[in-house]
């Protein structure tokens, strides 16, 4: 089952012709992933490897009856490169860019609302359904089929956590990246409710990190809605208030937002918590463990 | 980014935000000048410490003048002062410039501000009849005296919100007019600049009935810069720390922390991560350092050269799981910038990822004296104990 993509998903890519989209896409092809097409306005009728180009989102959906797409298209036209996707009707719009400025984020999500889309990240990973489908630019290979649901705020500290779930013997059902930036598509929230609905998923991973309190509202869903196991990391421990930690959205602003708060709350929702980053894939097995 | 409350000031007030009449200074003799002209008017003016920090009131860094001769001893007195607020931390900030400023006849001071609310994916504003006050300390003792406004992008601040603002903080009903053309103001400001923070604390109502800025904060997106270059303009590298100013040069993420192990990672969760474990393992981070998804050579280089740049820092990590980017590019970036520079401290390096046996061959044949892990842990705990605990 999985969540959000298959090896049934069509996919296409914006800004395909571009140095990260051609990549990526190349990298995508390989894993399995069905791309059917491409966008980058003006190169309409050209092909990559074989996959067509669209000048326009409409038409590619028209032509390839995509449903989902993957968003490279650099920041400063990255959110209307996300409203064109929304305004195809594309199912599932997947945003890479990193640095979109955030009052652009403000309007987009204004836009979809009332439309049926939905956006992940931006200034994300991706999404990843091992051995089906990878949309991203997550390392395919460092994956396994199982049974583990991970969903992070992060790049590389999920690549970190998938890694350890593997080496272990634990595969994952599907790796969801949400992002680092303050305003982001879908939240921690969305992302866990589909987990827990899941046949395949029988634990839940969810690495956030300091700033905002989307920790704190996944912690009262998890109370209220989730049985399955989850165990959680929050990276930030040591990070000085007011100071931007790399990610737009890892900011502790006025002494709110801190790794303990986010700890304390997760624990109190009876989320299985480890602060040791290298531990993030013994903790599933131990919880796991004791479930069987 | 942050810019000065003179600098602020004049950006608000091309929106049409009110502001008090005044002058940005560096000497005292300039001073006792803007003085003199603001005196003439008024009888009382204000000499206000410039530097990129709040708290500046109680820290002695805002005093009166009545005269042209006081204006100047006090601009003589902060000039050159090193000033320690409650955000500056002990070190303090040297005061280069002060803003000398006509004084009001003030009625009664109130606190507004624009930001963008994470949860909510708008633009909130928020105001209180608090002026003056730290907002987080209100927040906690006196919720019930924040009003929120949440405005709609696609038609932006309404009169309407404004004029709800206005009633809820007990204005005088004559200042309603102008105080809605204030937040309008301010409004437009905040999202014609990409500003991630506008805050007024406090703004005054005045005797003759005006709605004033009395003070000003502005802070900006800096992923929005890049259509704000005359916002850029404005930056004082005086006020930042001149090791992430160098790695701004290189599009490196840098913060400066006071530990003694320096980091170097690939992507901010893993940075932070690497911070965390070196902690729980009993090592102090000397700084976090996200070299990013695709680092290129010169960039490992500065970045090698900024973490020995610090003198605290006894030891180094270097913790990198090469996804899309590469172990081995990573490892040949490491050895060059190790050759240039020199091994000045003991450097633990942890490889994990996509070419990591190249990446590590790399290292053993290149003759360093790199001390390799292959978890975090064992990155984590090797580090700390070349450290010196």
């Amino acid at each position: 089952m999985a969540i959000l993509v298959n090896k049934e998903t069509r996919v296409i890519c914006q800004g395909i012709t571009g140095e990260h989209g051609s990549f990526h896409t190349r990298q995508m092809v390989k894993y399995g992933t069905r791309m059917v097409g491409g966008v980058t306005p003006g190169k309409g009728g050209t092909e990559l490897d074989g996959i067509p180009v669209f000048n326009t989102v409409e038409e590619a959906r028209r032509r390839t009856g995509c449903n989902a797409t993957v968003i490279y298209v650099p920041a400063p036209f990255a959110a209307d490169a996300i409203m064109e996707a929304v305004d195809a009707g594309i199912e599932l719009v997947i945003c890479i860019t990193e640095g979109i400025p955030v009052l652009d984020m403000v309007k987009v999500h204004r836009y979809m609302e009332g439309r049926p889309s939905r956006l992940i990240g931006p200034n994300c990973p991706g999404v990843i359904t091992p051995e089906e489908c990878k949309i991203g630019i997550m390392p395919g290979h460092i994956h396994k089929k199982g049974c583990v649901g991970v969903v992070s705020r992060s790049g590389t500290l999920t690549y970190e956590a998938v890694d350890q779930l593997t080496k272990l013997g634990l595969g994952q059902s599907t790796c969801v990246g949400i992002g680092g930036d303050p305003v982001q598509g879908t939240g921690f929230v969305d992302v866990i409710d589909m987990f827990s609905k899941d046949p395949q998923t029988e634990a839940i991973v969810m690495i956030g990190e300091i700033g905002g309190t989307a920790e704190e509202e996944a912690a009262e869903f998890i109370r209220k809605n989730v049985e399955k196991p989850v165990v959680g990391y929050i990276a930030g421990v040591t990070a000085p208030k007011g100071k931007r930690m790399g990610h737009a959205g890892a900011i502790i602003s006025g002494g709110s937002g801190t790794a303990e708060e986010k700890y304390a709350t997760l624990e109190a929702a009876g989320v299985r918590t480890t602060r040791n980053p290298a531990e993030i894939g013994k903790t599933v097995l131990e919880l796991l463990k004791n479930i069987c | 980014m942050n810019i000065h409350e003179y600098q602020a000031k004049e950006l608000l007030s091309r929106y049409g935000v009110s502001v008090p009449r005044g002058k940005v200074v560096f000497t005292p003799k300039e001073a006792g000048e803007v003085a003199t002209e603001l005196l003439a008017e008024k009888p009382l003016c204000v000499v206000k410490a410039q530097i990129h920090a709040g708290g500046r009131g109680k820290a002695g860094g805002v005093k009166l003048a009545r005269s042209r001769e006081e204006a100047e001893a006090l601009a003589r007195e902060l000039l050159g002062k090193v000033l320690v607020t409650y955000q500056t931390g002990p070190e303090g900030r040297e005061v280069k410039k002060v803003l000398i400023e006509e004084g009001l006849d003030i009625e009664k001071e109130y606190y507004m501000s624009l930001l963008v609310d994470r949860a909510r994916k708008r633009v909130c504003l928020m105001a209180s009849s608090e002026g003056g006050m730290d907002i987080e300390e209100v927040a906690r003792k006196s919720p019930e005296k924040i009003l929120y406004e949440y405005i709609d992008p696609a038609v932006g601040l309404m009169p309407f919100q404004a004029r709800r603002v206005a009633f809820g903080l007990g204005l005088r009903k004559e200042l309603t007019g102008k105080a809605v053309r204030f937040m309008l103001s301010l409004y437009e400001a905040f999202l014609g600049l990409d500003a991630s923070l506008v805050e007024i604390n406090p703004f005054v109502t005045t005797a003759d009935g005006n709605v004033i800025a009395l003070d000003a904060k502005l802070s900006f997106d800096d992923n929005a810069l890049f259509r704000h270059r005359d916002v850029e303009a404005l930056r004082d590298l005086d006020e930042e720390d001149p090791r992430e100013v160098a790695a701004a040069r290189f599009n490196l993420n840098y913060v400066s922390l006071d530990g003694t192990i320096g980091c170097m990672v690939n992507g901010a969760g893993l940075a932070m991560a690497t911070m965390d474990i070196i902690k729980l393992y009993g090592g102090s981070p000397a700084n976090f350092l996200d070299v990013g998804g695709g680092a290129s050579t010169e960039q490992i280089t500065a970045a090698y050269k900024l973490l020995v740049s610090d003198e605290n820092v006894k030891a180094i990590l270097i913790n990198i799981f090469g996804g899309i980017m590469r172990c081995d590019v990573i490892a040949e970036g490491i050895v060059k910038a190790v050759k240039d520079v020199g091994e000045t401290v003991p450097i633990v390096v942890r490889l994990q990822g996509t070419n990591v046996e190249e990446g590590r061959r790399m290292f053993s044949e290149s003759g360093m004296d790199i001390i390799t892990a292959e978890t975090m842990d064992e990155a984590a705990q090797k580090v700390v104990s070349a450290a010196g605990g």
